[in-house]
C-alpha cells in the first residue's frame, strides 16, 4: 500500500515538471500566433525591415537572424581552435599534476555568469579595441564575437575533453606500437576516433553561443542592420536574443510587438533544438562507435 | 550475449579495424626530421592555445578583482543604494539575489529529483520515457531569455503574480529544472544494479531501497548537479528581466509578490540607465565581483565534491 502511494506520488511529480517543461513550447505557440495574422511567415522570417515601433510598424527579422548568425560564426572562429586546442593539450601533453589543476579551473570558469562577460566587454574590451583598430565603435559584432568565444571556450574544452578520455587506450597503442609518432596518433587515430564527441562539443558550443542574451546585447551594440560586406563586421548589430531582452520592457502587452518577440523567442527555440537532436544524435553514434553503452 | 551487446561489441571491433587501417595508411616520411618538427609545431600551438585561454580567463578574472575591490567597502555590502545610484551599497540586490535563488531551488529541487526517481526507478523502459528525456536533454539547451518570455506569459501575465520574487523564482527554477533532472539522473544510473538487487533480496521494499541504498550513494552526484545550478542561477539575468528585476528600491523586498533588486540585473542597470556612468560603473565593478567571487565559490564547491568522489571509486 504505501509502496503503491509513493510510486504515484513519484509519477504525479514527474508529469507535473514535465508539464511545465511542455507548457514552454505550447505558451510560445500561443503568444506569437496572433502575429501572423497580421503578417505572413515568410515575411516575417525573410522581412529587411526590423521597425516594430513606427505607424506601420515592420515585423522583418532577417537582420536579427544574420545578426546572430554572424556573431555565432565569430564565436565558432575563437571558440573552436582555443577549445579544441586546450584539450588536446590537457589530454595529451600536460602531466598528471598540471591535469589535476587544469581540468577542474576550466570546469569552474565554465560557470562566470555571462553578465560578467558582458560587463567586461563593455568596460574594458569595446574601449581598448576601439583605440587598437581604430573602429568608430567598439561595441560592434567583432567585439560581442569574441567575447562570445571566449565564454563558449570551458564548455566546448571540457566536453572535448571528456570525449577524448573515452577513446580506449589500446587505439593509441596500437598506433604508437607500429612506429607512428605521438603527434601522427594524436592526428590520425585519436582526432577521428572522438571525432563525433568532439563534433558534439562544438555544436554544444554553437547552440551556447546563439542562445546567449546578456553579453550580446551589452556587447553587440544593438543596431537592427543587414550585416552585407566584411567591413560590416565592425558595425553594432542587433541578435535575435538581445531584440527580445531590449524591447520587451517596451512593448505593450498584447500588441503586435508583444507577439513579435515570441514569435522571435519561437524561432530561437527551433534553433536550439535543431542543434541539440544534431548533437544528441552524433553523440551516441560515437558510443555506440567505441563499443559504450548507449 | 544479447541482441544489443552483440551489436555493440560488433561495431566496436569494426571501429578497431578502422583504426587500424588508419594507422597502416601512416605514410611514414623518409625524413623523418620532417615529422619531428610537425610534432614539435603542433604540439606547441596546442600548449600556444592553452596559454591564451588561461590568459584570457584569467584577465578577466584579474580586472574584475582589482577594480571591483576599490568599490566594496563594509557600507557597499549592508546599505541600501543613495544618491542616484552612485554612493550607498547594494545591499538589497545582494538580499534579492539569495531569495531568487532559494524560491528557485525550493521548486527545482524536489520536483527534479522526483522526476529524475521515477524515470530511473519507477518507469518502465519504454519509448515514452525516452522522448522524455530526449525533450529534456533538449529543454536544457533552449536559451534563456525564452525561459524569460515563459515566465511573463505564464507567471507575470496569467496567473497574475505581476513582476515580483515569486515569478522570478518559478521561471528560474524552470530554468534549471532540466539540469537538475539530468544531473540526478546520470547519479542514480550509475548506482550498480548488484546493490538495489542485495537489498531486494533481503526483503526490503522497492521504497526502502531507494531512500536507504539508491540515494545515499548517488547523493554526492546529485549534490554536484544541484549545487552547479545554484552558481547558474545565482547570475542569470535575461529570466528575470521581465519577471522580477527592478533597477531601484528604496528598501529590502516586503513579500513574494513584490519587485526585486538582484546583482546581476543591477550590473546591466548600472552600465545602460541612469545619469551618471562612471560612478556607475565603479559601483558595478563592486557588483561584478560580489557575484563573481559567489558563483566561483559555489562552483568550485560542486567540482571539488565531484574529485572527492571521483577518487574515491
Amino acid at each position: 500500500m504505501k509502496e503503491k502511494i509513493y510510486k504515484w506520488a513519484f509519477t504525479v511529480l514527474a508529469f507535473a515538471s514535465l508539464l511545465f517543461l511542455t507548457g514552454i513550447t505550447i505558451v510560445l505557440f500561443k503568444e506569437s500566433l496572433p502575429l501572423f495574422q497580421k503578417v505572413k511567415f515568410f515575411d516575417f522570417i525573410f522581412g529587411k525591415a526590423w521597425y516594430p515601433t513606427y505607424e506601420p510598424p515592420e515585423f522583418g527579422i532577417l537582420p536579427l537572424i544574420l545578426a546572430s548568425v554572424l556573431v555565432t560564426i565569430g564565436a565558432l572562429f575563437v571558440c573552436v581552435p582555443l577549445g579544441i586546442g586546450s584539450a588536446l593539450y590537457i589530454h595529451e601533453l600536460a602531466g598528471p599534476k598540471q591535469r589535476a589543476i587544469l581540468k577542474p579551473t576550466i570546469e569552474i570558469l565554465a560557470s562566470i555568469p555571462s553578465i560578467v562577460f558582458g560587463f567586461f566587454a563593455m568596460s574594458m574590451m569595446a574601449p581598448f579595441l576601439q583605440k587598437l583598430l581604430h573602429i568608430p565603435v567598439g561595441l560592434c559584432a567583432f567585439t560581442a564575437s569574441v567575447i562570445l568565444g571566449i565564454m563558449a571556450v570551458p564548455t566546448v574544452c571540457s566536453i572535448a575533453e571528456d570525449a577524448l578520455s573515452y577513446v580506449p587506450k589500446s587505439f593509441k597503442e596500437a598506433s604508437l606500437a607500429v612506429g607512428a609518432n605521438r603527434w601522427q596518433t594524436l592526428i590520425k587515430v585519436v582526432i577521428p576516433a572522438a571525432g563525433s564527441g568532439i563534433s558534439t562539443a562544438i555544436i554544444l558550443g554553437m547552440s551556447r553561443a546563439i542562445g546567449e542574451t546578456m553579453t550580446v546585447l551589452m556587447a553587440a551594440g544593438g543596431a537592427a542592420i543587414i550585416p552585407s560586406k566584411l567591413s560590416d563586421l565592425f558595425a553594432p548589430v542587433r541578435p535575435m536574443t538581445a531584440t527580445i531582452a531590449a524591447e520587451m520592457g517596451e512593448a505593450a502587452m498584447g500588441s503586435y510587438h508583444y507577439h513579435a518577440l515570441f514569435a522571435i523567442g519561437l524561432i530561437l527555440f527551433f534553433i536550439t533544438f535543431i542543434f541539440n537532436i544534431i548533437a544528441e544524435m552524433i553523440s551516441r553514434k560515437f558510443r555506440l562507435k567505441l563499443g559504450l553503452s548507449g | 550475449m544479447n541482441g544489443n551487446t552483440q551489436l555493440a561489441s560488433i561495431k566496436s571491433s569494426y571501429s578497431i579495424e578502422k583504426a587500424f587501417e588508419q594507422i597502416t595508411k601512416i605514410k611514414f616520411p623518409a625524413k623523418k626530421s620532417n615529422g619531428k618538427l610537425t610534432q614539435k609545431v603542433g604540439f606547441f600551438l596546442l600548449g600556444l592555445s592553452m596559454l591564451i585561454v588561461l590568459f584570457f580567463l584569467g584577465s578577466i578574472v584579474y580586472f574584475i578583482i582589482a577594480k571591483g575591490i576599490k568599490a566594496i567597502s563594509w557600507e557597499f555590502l549592508t546599505q541600501v543604494p543613495r544618491a542616484a545610484m552612485t554612493k550607498g551599497g547594494v545591499a538589497p540586490a545582494i538580499v534579492g539575489t539569495l531569495y531568487l535563488t532559494l524560491g528557485s531551488l525550493i521548486l527545482a529541487i524536489p520536483l527534479g529529483l522526483a522526476c529524475a526517481i521515477y524515470l530511473c526507478e519507477y518507469s518502465p523502459k519504454s519509448i515514452v520515457v525516452n522522448i522524455i528525456r530526449i525533450s529534456i536533454n533538449n529543454l536544457a539547451g533552449v536559451p534563456s531569455v525564452v525561459f524569460g518570455l515563459f515566465g511573463l506569459a505564464v507567471f507575470v501575465k496569467f496567473f497574475g503574480f505581476g513582476v515580483s520574487i515569486l515569478s522570478g523564482s518559478l521561471t528560474l527554477g524552470i530554468l534549471i529544472l532540466p539540469s537538475i533532472i539530468s544531473a540526478a539522473q546520470e547519479s542514480l544510473l550509475a548506482v550498480p544494479h548488484s546493490l538495489r538487487e542485495a537489498s531486494l533480496a533481503l526483503g526490503a521494499t522497492h521504497w526502502q531501497t531507494i531512500k536507504k541504498i539508491v540515494l545515499p550513494t548517488a547523493l554526492p552526484g546529485i549534490l554536484t548537479g544541484v549545487i552547479l545550478s545554484i552558481g547558474r542561477v545565482a547570475g542569470e539575468t535575461a529570466p528575470i528581466l521581465f519577471t522580477a528585476a527592478t533597477f531601484y528600491m528604496r528598501g529590502y523586498p516586503k513579500s513574494v509578490f513584490s519587485e526585486v533588486m538582484a546583482l546581476p540585473y543591477h550590473i546591466y542597470a548600472l552600465m545602460t540607465e541612469g545619469t551618471h556612468p562612471a560612478a556607475q560603473t565603479q559601483i558595478a565593478y563592486g557588483c561584478a565581483l560580489i557575484l563573481l567571487i559567489l558563483v566561483l565559490s559555489v562552483s568550485s564547491i560542486a567540482i571539488i565534491i565531484r574529485q572527492k568522489t571521483k577518487s574515491l571509486s
